[in-house]
């Protein structure tokens, strides 16, 4: 049997197109790392809203499905 | 329904989602549309004709040449007429069904009117053109639990959202605040007039499960939406966030800051508008602005010539806008150019 060990980067899925992560990464340093205005952007982890409040602390894992919708303001 | 209803709505009370008992609703309903652009015309025009008994039109501009691409309802008449906005879609839309009570509101929203002006409402629809006032609207629809519509749209692009006060997530929940950097508008990056109607279109389509008695059909998700690139994308707004500033800690901020953006006059043909808690990246919109009238910038103003008027602009955010007396006029122009 093989044996698990911590992998150095996980692979996740941001709007649909998979995209390796570090390990340890976080939502917020996805939302730098992508160059995105973090106060102009909502983020779906798993389905589930990610509070800004919460960006620094939640890790992405293995598997992660994000969703990036960017806050729209004319019309 | 008598005889001409039944007639006329025909086709839609037919359909099993609305149905004659959803119909009935409509026509008994009374809608509010914040805004008469490219989303607000075309939200508009659906609800009228789809029956809704009773619509109130806000908007504080007038018609010009640049809106016709886009803003249904409005022809080259208006612009030489320089009718308001509200008053001409109230006009056209009057013809197209008598039956409904429709009031255009030729005004400025603002912290001192916007109760009055948004409610009593079975479903508000944003077709704003600016954040501050988005704010406002869901300070309003929060506190006086009124489900609105979220929508807006740029260049190719547009997001919309349903949201049901004590239900679903508010505006707060998903962006706790405006974004404090220069975000692009219809002004600077243009708008496809396909984009603001399919924007508008989803809308409708949440509101009239609302106006129907179908609340439970609302998409309780942010929906976003490039119709170029036929990219979409969506998250969760199910939930309210329990520590959200507006719904969960009632804190009303744009409705209760009764300075915020205000805007006064000074001097002989001048309004200025006070600082609104965000700080203007002069040289950023310096750039976005040269290609749409003459600059000229310094570090501690930016002047922008949009003749008759000109804006000066302050790194406060503060501003003062040449070539008017009225304010509704000083704030739409800043609004457009500058964001809100």
């Amino acid at each position: 049997m093989e044996r698990s060990s911590t992998p150095l980067a996980v692979t996740i899925a941001v709007n649909g197109a998979a995209r390796p992560a570090a390990a340890g990464a976080t939502v917020q340093s996805l939302i730098f790392e992508l160059g995105l205005d973090a106060e102009a952007v909502a983020v779906e982890r798993n389905r589930e809203i990610v509070k800004r409040s919460d960006w620094d602390c939640r890790i992405l894992e293995d598997g992660d499905t994000i969703e990036i919708v960017h806050f729209v303001g004319g019309g | 329904m008598n005889a001409a209803q039944r007639e006329r709505y025909s086709r839609q009370s037919i359909l099993p989602e609305i149905g004659v008992a959803g119909q009935r609703r409509l026509l008994a309903s009374r809608a509010v549309v914040v805004g008469c652009g490219a989303l607000g015309t075309v939200q508009a025009t659906l609800l009228v004709r789809a029956g809704v008994g009773e619509i109130v039109l806000i908007d504080r501009d007038y018609v010009e040449t640049s809106n016709l691409q886009r803003q249904w309802l409005f022809e080259e008449a208006d612009v030489e007429r320089a009718m308001p906005k509200a008053a001409a879609a109230a006009e056209r839309l009057r013809k197209a069904n008598s039956s409904c009570r429709i009031h255009a509101e030729v005004k400025d929203m603002t912290p001192q009117n916007a109760a009055a002006l948004l409610t009593p409402a079975d479903a508000i629809l944003d077709g704003a053109d600016n954040f501050a006032a988005r704010y406002l609207l869901n300070d309003v629809a929060v506190k006086t639990k009124t489900p609105w519509i979220y929508g807006a749209a740029v260049g190719t692009r547009g997001s919309l959202m349903p949201v049901v006060p004590g239900e679903t997530a508010c505006l707060s929940c998903i962006f706790p605040q405006a974004p404090r950097s220069r975000q692009p508008t219809c002004e600077t990056s243009g708008a496809l007039n396909a984009a603001t109607t399919a924007v508008a279109s989803m809308q409708v389509c949440e509101a009239l499960k609302i106006l129907c008695g179908r609340p439970e059909a609302l998409r309780r998700r942010l929906v976003t939406t490039d119709i170029w690139s036929g990219e979409t994308g969506s998250v969760d707004a199910s939930r309210p966030d329990p520590d959200c500033p507006t719904c969960g800690r009632g804190d009303f901020q744009y409705l209760n800051d009764l300075s915020r953006g205000s805007a006064s006059l000074c001097g002989r043909d001048s309004v200025q508008i006070a600082a609104g808690g965000r700080a203007l990246d002069l040289p950023g919109l310096a750039a976005a602005l040269a290609s749409l009238g003459k600059v000229q910038a310094n570090p501690h103003a930016l002047r922008f010539a949009c003749p008759p008027h000109e804006l000066t602009l302050f790194p406060d955010g503060r501003a003062i806008v040449k070539g008017t007396r009225d304010p509704a006029v000083a704030r739409s122009l800043y609004a457009r150019y500058v964001g809100s």
